[in-house]
Formats: structure tokens, C-alpha cells, sequence
């Protein structure tokens, strides 16, 4: 069984304003990972790691192929089943935070709990539990994150990415910037939730954790579209 | 589900010039909707179009009622369409004067719907609203006092007090954060978010501001010269737009 | 009892007979539907707006050379305003004229109700300021018009809202708004609202606004209610005193002031009511004393 499963992908900007460039960034991409297993996404920098992973999330549109996350085609979902595939099915790490302003740390931890459908006390101790784990003072915990430092807001992002334990997530450079204890933290994250089934994609420009908790690496330079073409 | 709008091939001249051009789409329980565009786009035309504030030269608006199911909003009777203006919908404008009673107090203005949808007890109807006045942030002390003595932001709080002391399923929202400072924007912004997720309500959200959008709508319509270009989930839009206009309108917003 | 001539220089009632005409049929449409505000072609009249022009209108469209006019501002026959209409209609009507209620068969009124019951084939007419109840929070005419189409009468909920708010009670004392036969919102002009159980009356009551350019009514044996909220029901108050002339302790009382020390004594609006107690030897705190 597979819970991400991408064949024959492609995607091109075209540039409108700038005498509608078109820029083919990717072509017959494949890529295939089950629950429990965590693949790693690697190739130089502008190789299309971020544009492979922003597609399966629904961030951008794949011009061809199929994009199957638990059984629906992100290519072609509507909006509301995208959302309620990032609600309940693929959590999502992002390198940085972006939130309301004003809402305490705490509530943005414990919203994609919420979000799921879960209850509040349950959402808060969770959300406590990870704030805790990855060294957020409490004191913080009733202020917005968005006068937080760097390491601190990336441990933030990362406690509401595990918040909720979503069958499938993708992890955008969830290592990076942090020290070596919430480094071993975040690892440990993950492999708890490899160990619960979570079908994992990864980019880690640090390859001792990408040695330490992927289990295949994929190297996008493939799917570069001179290559398939 | 069914969905809790059907909108199709809406349309409204204004003499020879089009105000809005064959819009169609789906609104569904508990979805926000954005719709933007710069001045003239006709978003505003569109969204009193779905409102009933303007009728419309052809097209439908369907809207899933709590007693009939699915009616054309369009050709239902004036009476009708007022008393889902009071119940089921509600309308805040981006000038808290137009949608406010500037002459009876805070109180009054939330009362108001209460009253017109059959509450005559003045305690129930007073102990609903220092609630709603709680729940968007203004002091139970306040309750008496016009809305004249208000803050623009505290104004706008109190219009969406006012509106959705009803339980409405539709809010539509013309520029809700126009014409306020930053801070206030972020902290109204949070207020709708919250109250949005907390009653289930479906919105659609008339902004020129895209980062309001990004925090409130989950879907986006873009709209140039009355007519929708793009639509798809908000960040997709905002960070894969398709359509020149919206790349255009994406690449213009100042970074800070 | 007094009948004067009728000054062969005006048409009967002052009104020409095309005027009356129009104005009859406004009247007849407003007594088919209650409470409904009809507009009609209110004509400039020798006096200015204000001094009852709507009023003197309907009187002059219902007068006929039998009748027996009454005119009262405030409930007293003897004030300028009821002695230049009652003088108007003497000279171009040639009508007899009565200060007793019982004794009449129209009324003209200025702010209130006679005390004294009327009976059936007795017209009351209202002089009206301002007819639309809904005027003070929506000052649209075409929204007030669609409100009262519709039947959205929240809005009359928020004056009376306001009043708790502001004051603990409902505190509207004159012009309280009423609804008639539970469908039209009416405003019963400036009448105290010690006088709004009496408008479910025997008799005609009919409302003319000349400035407006509006006419309402309220037929016989029409139910009548007075607005209010579950918790704060409708009280037709009244100052709490007796009569200092006539000792009535159930009339509607004006608080006059008698001298430069906070003097004042209370003594019925109503003057023929006052003054036919009198006759009948019922005297009050300072009936013995020429108060006036």
C-alpha cells in the first residue's frame, strides 16, 4: 500500500509579465513512499526539491501526472478536499512560521489538533507536551511567536507540525537552525512517527539526520525536464 | 452536502459597462471564500449581487435555506430575501457607519436583529448582547454608549457583533479591514478567524488585501474587469498564480 | 351652545368641494385599512404648519351643517390654538360649536383624549406632527414605507430599548407607539400614553398630518396595542396626585406652577371634564381658593 504516490508529474511556470516565459522546471517525476517509511528528497540547490513537495501539498498546480495523498489526486481535488486532506491526512513543516499575529504560542500549537476534530484538552496537553520536548520556555507560551527568535519560531513550527498525528507529512529543512539538543529532539519526532506509520517526505541538507531517519533518498535532478524529454 | 451557495452565470451591467460578467462557482458549509481584485473589478458589484442589495440582469443565486432547501435568492420575494438578510445571512460593510446605527447605543445595535427576528423580553435580549459585545472585545461597561464614542476598530467589532448575534451561516464581508491600522487589522483578522472556525460560518470576503486573504479565506477568486480569471485554494493562487492579472497582483504587494 | 353664520365668502368648511372630495376618499381608505398612512394633497390652509393644518383639513372634509364641533388643545377648550379652529369653522362652516364632549358630534384634538367616553356616530380628529413612528431611527421614507409593507417593526423595538437602557423603564411618555388590529405600527400623534387604552374607542378616530401630507385612522371597536417587552409591559401612567379642583382621582393631570416658592397644584387637562365634575359638587385640595 502507498500513501504518497506521484507518476509522471511535470510543472512549468510561464511568466505572464515577463513576455510569458515559459520555465519547465519538472517532467515525469515519480516517487512512491509507504506508511512507516520516510524518503528523503535530494539534488543541488534549484534542482526542484521545494516545487516537488509544494505540489504534493497543493501549494502549486502540476501541470500533468497524478499526485495521489490516502487516495486523492491532489491534481486534480477540488479546494475544500484539499483542505480537509491537510486537515486530517499530510501535516506539513514548512522553514517558516507564518501565523495570525497576536494568537499565543500555545493556541498555534494546539490548532491543527483542533483542526482535526480533536478535543481541547487534548490539544492543549499535546501541545504542551511538544513545547516542552523541543526546549520553548513556558514563559513564551502565552505570547505570539511572531517576536520569537529564528530557533525559537522553527521550534514552534515544528511542535505544530507533529501536533497532530497526521499518516503522512512532509518536512521542509526541519533540522536547520537548531542546536544539537533540539536537533536529537526533532529526529526523535521523527522517528516516533515513522514508527506509527507515518509516511514521510524530507528535505535535509544535513546529512547526518538525513542518514539517521530516511530510510531511500530520491535525487530530483531526474525529473530535470531536459532529462525526460 | 449540499453546497450552501450555487452561484451561476451571474451578471449586472451597469448601462453598457459590465459590472460583473457570468460568475459562477460553489460555496460550501463552513468555507471562506476571498474575492479580490483591484478598484473597479467589480468584486463589490458581485458580492451586492449575491447579497441582494443589487439585483442581478441574469443568472442565479441559490442559497440552501434552513426550512425550504436550495432557493434562487434572486427571484424569491422581497420579504423573503430581507428576512434572510436578518436571519441566515449577514452583510458587514467596510464602513462600520453604514452598517451601524450611529444614534442608539451598542446595545441597541446588537439588539436590533434579535428584536426584528421576534425577541420582546429586554433582559434576554440585553444578557445577549453584553455576551457578543464580550465575545468581540468591547467592555460590558460599553453597552450603553453610542457607537459614535467608538474606535473604528471597536465600530467594526461591534458590527460583527451586531451581525451574527443571529446565528447567520453567511457572512459577507466588503473590505472588513479597510481603512483601519495595522494593529487593529491583525487583531480584528483573529477575531473573524476565531469566530469563523467557532460557529461554522461560511464567508465570502471582498478585499484588495492579500495578506487578509491569506489569513482568512481558504478559497480565492480573482477578479479583473468584471470578469473571474483564477480561482483555486488561497496559498495556491498567491504562490502559483496562473493568470497574468494575478501574477501581476501578487508581485505588486510590497514585501516588508 | 352657540351657531354662528356662515360667511357667504367661503364654500362650506372653507375647503372647495373637489378638496373635500379627495380627502374623503383618503379617509375612507384609511378606515379600511387601520393604522395604514394614505397620502393625500394636504392644501395650504390660513394658518401656518404646525397649528393643526392636517387636522382643521379632516375636520372640514367630515363637517356637515348638522353638526356640533368641538375643538380642544390639551384637553382645554379655551386655548388660543382651540379658540381661533373653533372660530375658523363658526365663520365659514356657520356650525354650532360645544365645549362638552358628550354634546358633540366631532371633535377636533390637539394631544389628548377626552376623558369623558365617546359613543358610537362621534369622530375624534388628531392633529398629527409627524406620522411615521419609524421616522426618529430610519429616516428613509422608502425604507419606513417597506418596513411598514412588511411588517419589520424591530426597529420600534430599539426606541423602546433605548428608553430602558437609558432610564430603567420605558420612558416614552407622549406619541407611544401602538399597533392596530396586529398588523400597522401607528403613531396616535402626542397624546399622553395615559390615553392609549382609549384609543379602542366607539368612535371614529381619525389622524390628519398636513405637512406630511398624511391621513390615518383607527374605525370603531378597533383592537388597538401598545408596544412593549415581556419584562417591562406597558403602564399608562399619570401624574400621582387628585385633582386639586375636582378632587378626580383618575384623570389625566396638568402640573401647574403657582408662584415663585415651588408652589404648584395639579388639575385635570380635560376642562369640560373638570368643570361638569365641579358642577356636580365634587371639589379638590384648593377648589375652594380662586386658583386661577
Amino acid at each position: 500500500m502507498k500513501m504518497i504516490e506521484l507518476a509522471d508529474v511535470s510543472k512549468s511556470f510561464v511568466l505572464h509579465n515577463q513576455g510569458s516565459a515559459v520555465i519547465p522546471v519538472m517532467a515525469g517525476a515519480a516517487l512512491s513512499v509507504r506508511p512507516g517509511e520516510c524518503v528523503a528528497l535530494v539534488g543541488n540547490s534549484g534542482a526542484g526539491k521545494s516545487t516537488l513537495m509544494r505540489m504534493i501539498y497543493g501549494n502549486y498546480l502540476c501541470n500533468a501526472g497524478r499526485i495521489v495523498v490516502g487516495g486523492l489526486d491532489v491534481a486534480r481535488a477540488e479546494p475544500r478536499e484539499i483542505l480537509r486532506m491537510r486537515r486530517e491526512v499530510l501535516g506539513y513543516v514548512s522553514q517558516f512560521l507564518r501565523v495570525v499575529p497576536r494568537v499565543p504560542t500555545l493556541d498555534v500549537v494546539a490548532e491543527p489538533v483542533l483542526a482535526a476534530g480533536g478535543a481541547h484538552e487534548v490539544a492543549e496537553a499535546r501541545a504542551r507536551g511538544l513545547l516542552a520536548r523541543l526546549n520553548v520556555p513556558e514563559r513564551l507560551w502565552s505570547l505570539s511567536p511572531t517576536t520569537f527568535s529564528g530557533g525559537e519560531q522553527q521550534r514552534v513550527n515544528i511542535a505544530r507540525g507533529f501536533a497532530h498525528a497526521f499518516p503522512a507529512m512532509l518536512l521542509d529543512e526541519p533540522t536547520a537552525s537548531l542546536d544539537a539538543t533540539n536537533r536529537a529532539v526533532v529526529l526523535e519526532l521523527i522517528s516516533e512517527a515513522k514508527a506509527r506509520g507515518a509516511a514521510i517526505v524530507g528535505i535535509f541538507h544535513d546529512a547526518a539526520a538525513r542518514e539517521a531517519v530516511c530510510d531511500r533518498e530520491i535525487d530530483v535532478s531526474a525529473f530535470a525536464p531536459g532529462l525526460a524529454a | 452536502m449540499t453546497p450552501l451557495l450555487q452561484v451561476t452565470g451571474l451578471t449586472r451591467h451597469y448601462g453598457t459597462r459590465l459590472g460583473c460578467g457570468d460568475v459562477s462557482f460553489d460555496l460550501w458549509p463552513g468555507e471562506v471564500m476571498g474575492i479580490v481584485g483591484e478598484s473597479g473589478s467589480g468584486k463589490s458589484t458581485l458580492l451586492n449581487c449575491l447579497a441582494g442589495h443589487q439585483a442581478p440582469d441574469a443568472g442565479q443565486v441559490i442559497f440552501d435555506t434552513r426550512s425550504d432547501g436550495p432557493v434562487d435568492t434572486v427571484t424569491m420575494s422581497e420579504p423573503a430575501r430581507r428576512m434572510l438578510g436578518r436571519t441566515d445571512w449577514a452583510f458587514v460593510h467596510q464602513n462600520a457607519r453604514d452598517g451601524l446605527r450611529m444614534g442608539v447605543s451598542a446595545g441597541a445595535n446588537v439588539g436590533e436583529r434579535l428584536m426584528a427576528v421576534g425577541a420582546r423580553h429586554y433582559g434576554d435580549i440585553r444578557a445577549q448582547a453584553v455576551d457578543w459585545l464580550g465575545r468581540v472585545e468591547i467592555a460590558e461597561d460599553r453597552v450603553d454608549d453610542r457607537p459614535r464614542a467608538f474606535s473604528g476598530g471597536m465600530q467594526q467589532r461591534l458590527q460583527i457583533a451586531r451581525n451574527l448575534v443571529t446565528g447567520p451561516r453567511l457572512v459577507f464581508m466588503d473590505e472588513p479591514t479597510g481603512g483601519l491600522d495595522v494593529s487593529v487589522q491583525a487583531r480584528l483578522l483573529d477575531l473573524l478567524r476565531g469566530l469563523v472556525r467557532e460557529m461554522g460560518l461560511s464567508a465570502i470576503i471582498v478585499t484588495h488585501d492579500l495578506a487578509v486573504v491569506r489569513l482568512l479565506a481558504d478559497r480565492l477568486m480573482v477578479m479583473k474587469s468584471g470578469h473571474v480569471v483564477e480561482t483555486g485554494l488561497t496559498d495556491q493562487v498567491l504562490d502559483d498564480p496562473q493568470h497574468g492579472y494575478t501574477q501581476l497582483l501578487v508581485s505588486s504587494v510590497l514585501q516588508v | 351652545m352657540t351657531a354662528m353664520q356662515h360667511d357667504p365668502a367661503y364654500n362650506f368648511a372653507y375647503l372647495d368641494e373637489q378638496t373635500k372630495r379627495m380627502i374623503r376618499r383618503a379617509l375612507l381608505k384609511a378606515l379600511a385599512i387601520p393604522g395604514y398612512q394614505v397620502p393625500f394633497a394636504s392644501r395650504e390652509m390660513p394658518m401656518p404648519y404646525g397649528w393643526g393644518t392636517g387636522g382643521v383639513q379632516v375636520t372640514a372634509a367630515c363637517l356637515t351643517p348638522e353638526d356640533r364641533l368641538k375643538v380642544i388643545d390639551q384637553g382645554a377648550d379655551d386655548t388660543t390654538n382651540a379658540v381661533s379652529i373653533r372660530k375658523f369653522f363658526e365663520r365659514t362652516a356657520g356650525v354650532e360649536t360645544t365645549e362638552h364632549t358628550t354634546e358633540s358630534t366631532i371633535i377636533q384634538t390637539r394631544h389628548r383624549i377626552p376623558e369623558a367616553p365617546l359613543t358610537e356616530g362621534q369622530i375624534l380628529v388628531y392633529q398629527v406632527p409627524i406620522p411615521e413612528p419609524l421616522r426618529f431611527l430610519e429616516p428613509r421614507e422608502t425604507e419606513t414605507r417597506k418596513m411598514h409593507a412588511l411588517e419589520e417593526y424591530g426597529l420600534m423595538y430599539v426606541k423602546l430599548y433605548e428608553d430602558i437602557a437609558h432610564n430603567g423603564a420605558i420612558s416614552t411618555a407622549y406619541a407611544y407607539p401602538v399597533k392596530v388590529e396586529g398588523r400597522y405600527v401607528m403613531d396616535p400623534s402626542p397624546i399622553p400614553k395615559f390615553d392609549n387604552p382609549r384609543l379602542e374607542s366607539a368612535a371614529i378616530q381619525l389622524f390628519g398630518a398636513g405637512r406630511e401630507q398624511r391621513i390615518y385612522a383607527v374605525p370603531p371597536h378597533t383592537q388597538v396595542v401598545s408596544l412593549d417587552f415581556e419584562d417591562h409591559p406597558f403602564e399608562a401612567s399619570k401624574a400621582d396626585h387628585d385633582c386639586d379642583l375636582c378632587g378626580c382621582g383618575t384623570s389625566y393631570l396638568d402640573e401647574v406652577i403657582v408662584d415663585d416658592a415651588g408652589g404648584r397644584m395639579f388639575v385635570c387637562s380635560d376642562t369640560d371634564f373638570c368643570a361638569g365634575r365641579r358642577a356636580e359638587g365634587h371639589s379638590g385640595r384648593l377648589s375652594g381658593e380662586d386658583a386661577a
